[in-house]
């Protein structure tokens, strides 16, 4: 089965200018050779800190950010060879939820204006159905019907997302990035949205990228996790694979320091050391070396490739599975 | 453990149109000495709101209007400003969610902490940069006698938060409130931090207060925890007792929505609270809580329940776990 998106070898390399001249002094390599296959119907997740280039990851796929090389293939078609009329027509395909749902929602407009827009861009329904769909929209994001005639300070966080939420499945996309759809929300709103991400994604067989920096939602709704770190991807694998046994001693030590919410399993975290180098300069060799708490001379020489094949787990380190969480306390009782 | 700090029935207002909406509603907690207690709640919960009003430094035009703040027995609200002024930082240290906003960036690092030392102790210049160094190194800043030099922007946000720990630090305060002093930073980044704190309260004798929307990290670091909900506290316990037992449906929902690790039933619905918080200019009537609670009962929406105690530690504001007042009355 070809892949519903296929990303070779992406490429983000956003220039340094310094001086007077504003000459170009360095680059900052936010995204540094990520290759993917995405299947249709399938959530993966995409996991990292801030600087990782998740997500820059994301909006390079969407070409909102035009990736200096690479290839990104969705149903087939190079996507960045598309012209900009081609790439409009193409968007409908696939559609973005944002983090801010304060700052993705056009304060003056009312909800059915913002619902409309996409399906008056796309022309994916007649006129006079549009008022029928939008109300359909509403519904099928857990609104009431009238919410359409309301301007958005009238919502909460939850409620403004889930309005982005129907505004992205208004042209009836294949695809949807939402990039950290709940971090911005409160504890017990975040379910609700998570949990009608995950409805939609099995109602009408969407493929999504998950973007996050929280692994606990991963957890949670992806089939599989990518692990970012300084714009490369350094472990890739089935979720519960990567959850159960992480390889890479980056993806160890993140597990290791995410706070869990029993008191009783307080334990001895893997404190990394440090914070990400800059990725202005990023250090020679594999770039997590620094950091790592079981680096060899041959790390610090030699960058590791993303190594296993390409339908299971794939680990760039040198030394996979060498940093075992089972010494730290982390599978205890089984799981974690 | 002795008592360090003792609100007492706390309340703080704010004016909206021509009435006074209440935003903290008789809000009672201790602080023991050396003891790392939790604030939780979702925004909105007044949470924040009860630490300004600890520090008297609730925003215009806001007004506390009603309780007792106890340091070591003395009410902080019958001081004068500057006597106030005095107990806040040299007794009570802040850090705060934003540690760039916080920090001055025309200014060094070092000179922000030798001002805060100065401020606290008569020293001279070079005592006092002697004194920035040694609480960069108790902050476990690298190299901290160059760090002197830096900008607040030249550091990272792990790093600025280490030095707002250190200035908080510069007068040696008996108690530390830190409000959501991780929510800003990366996981492995938010680790150092909470690990930093626990350390610093250990070594020193410090009591940190500390308020947050998460859960899991009060777990991870908190000896006991308070629970807001609108206002109000909902739920006090030991820590291992809130997780293990708790009392509010309130408290009950917030751990089965979080998505935890590992957790039964991952990969799967999660639990949710229904509906949203409410705003506190349009407060239920009864308990604030009723509209979204699983087991609400006919009394709950008549009348607000009181704090009832479940054991000498525990207590909780519920129906569940004692009669309203009106049957008691009664009977």
């Amino acid at each position: 089965m070809t892949p519903l998106l296929e990303v070779r070898d992406l490429r983000k390399h956003f220039p340094v200018r310094r001086g007077l001249l504003q000459r170009v002094t360095g680059h900052v390599k936010a995204l540094d050779g990520v290759s993917l296959d995405l299947a249709s119907g399938e959530c993966f997740a995409l996991v990292g800190e801030s600087g990782s280039g998740k997500t820059t990851f994301g909006r390079c796929v969407l070409r909102l950010e035009e990736p200096t090389s690479g290839v990104v293939r969705f149903q087939g078609e190079d996507l960045l060879a598309l012209s900009p009329a081609e790439l409009r027509e193409r968007r409908r395909h696939f559609q973005v939820v944002f983090q801010d749902p304060y700052g993705s929602l056009n304060p003056r407009m009312r909800i059915q204006s913002i619902l409309s827009e996409p399906l008056e861009v796309h022309d994916t329904v007649p006129e006079t159905e549009r008022a029928e769909r939008i109300e359909e929209l509403l519904t099928l994001v857990g609104l009431t019907k009238d919410a359409g005639r309301r301007f958005p300070h009238e919502f909460s966080g939850g409620q403004r997302q889930r309005i982005g939420i129907a505004r992205a499945l208004a042209p009836e996309p294949s695809l949807l990035v939402a990039d950290e759809p709940v971090s911005a929300l409160d504890v017990s709103v975040r379910a609700q949205i998570i949990n009608l991400l995950v409805d939609l994604q099995n109602r009408f067989g969407l493929t999504m990228i998950f973007i996050a920096h929280d692994l606990a939602v991963v957890e949670q709704t992806a089939d599989r996790v990518g692990v970012m770190y300084l714009g490369r991807i350094v472990e890739l694998g089935a979720t519960r694979d990567i959850f159960a046994a992480p390889q890479h001693p980056y993806t160890v030590s993140l597990l290791s320091a995410v706070p869990v919410a029993d008191p009783a399993r307080r334990r001895d975290r893997i404190l990394l050391e440090g914070e990400p180098p800059s990725p202005l300069s990023p250090p020679p060799g594999c770039p997590f070396h620094p950091r790592c708490p079981i680096a060899k001379d041959r790390c610090r020489q030699e960058e590791p490739a993303l190594t296993g094949s390409t339908d299971s787990r794939q680990v760039a380190c040198h030394y996979p599975g060498e940093l075992e969480p089972e010494g730290l306390g982390l599978s205890a009782n089984g799981t974690f | 453990m002795e008592t360090l700090l003792a609100v007492d029935s706390l309340s703080v207002s704010f004016p909206v149109g021509d009435h006074w909406v209440p935003v903290v509603r008789g809000v009672s907690l201790d602080v023991g000495a050396g003891e790392f207690v939790g604030l939780v709640g979702e925004s909105g919960s007044g949470k924040s709101m009860t630490a300004y009003a600890i520090l008297r430094l609730v925003p215009d035009p806001g007004r506390i209007t009603g309780g007792r703040i106890l340091l070591d027995g003395e009410d902080l609200l019958g001081l004068s400003d500057a006597r106030m002024r005095s107990v806040r930082g040299a007794r009570i240290g802040m850090i705060f969610q934003e540690p760039m906003t916080a920090l001055n960036p025309v200014f060094t690092v070092g000179f922000q902490i030798t001002e805060a030392v100065r401020v606290h102790h008569r020293v001279s210049k070079r005592e006092a940069e002697l004194e920035a160094v040694r609480l960069l190194d108790l902050v476990a800043i690298p190299a901290a006698r160059q760090r002197l030099e830096d900008y607040p922007h030249q550091l990272s946000g792990g790093q600025r938060q280490r030095v707002m720990i250190a200035i908080a630090l510069a007068s040696k305060p008996d108690l530390l409130i830190a409000d959501e002093p991780t929510t800003a930073l990366d996981v492995t980044i938010q680790a150092q931090i909470l690990e930093l704190l626990e350390r610093l309260r250990r070594e020193l004798g410090l009591a940190v207060l500390l308020i947050t929307h998460d859960l899991a990290v009060v777990a991870e670091t908190c000896a006991r925890v308070v629970v807001m909900y609108a206002g109000q506290v909902v739920e006090e316990a030991p820590v291992e007792t809130l997780f293990a037992a708790p009392a509010h449906p309130y408290t009950r929902g917030l751990l089965t929505a979080a998505p935890g690790l590992g957790r039964p039933g991952a990969r799967g619905e999660l639990a949710t609270i229904p509906g949203q918080v409410p705003e506190m200019a349009r407060l239920p009537t009864g308990c604030a809580f009723h509209p979204r609670c699983s087991e609400v009962m006919d009394e709950c929406a008549r009348e607000n329940p009181d704090v009832y105690p479940l054991s000498s530690e525990h207590r909780a504001r519920c129906f569940l776990h004692g009669t309203p007042a009106s049957r008691s009355e009664a009977s």
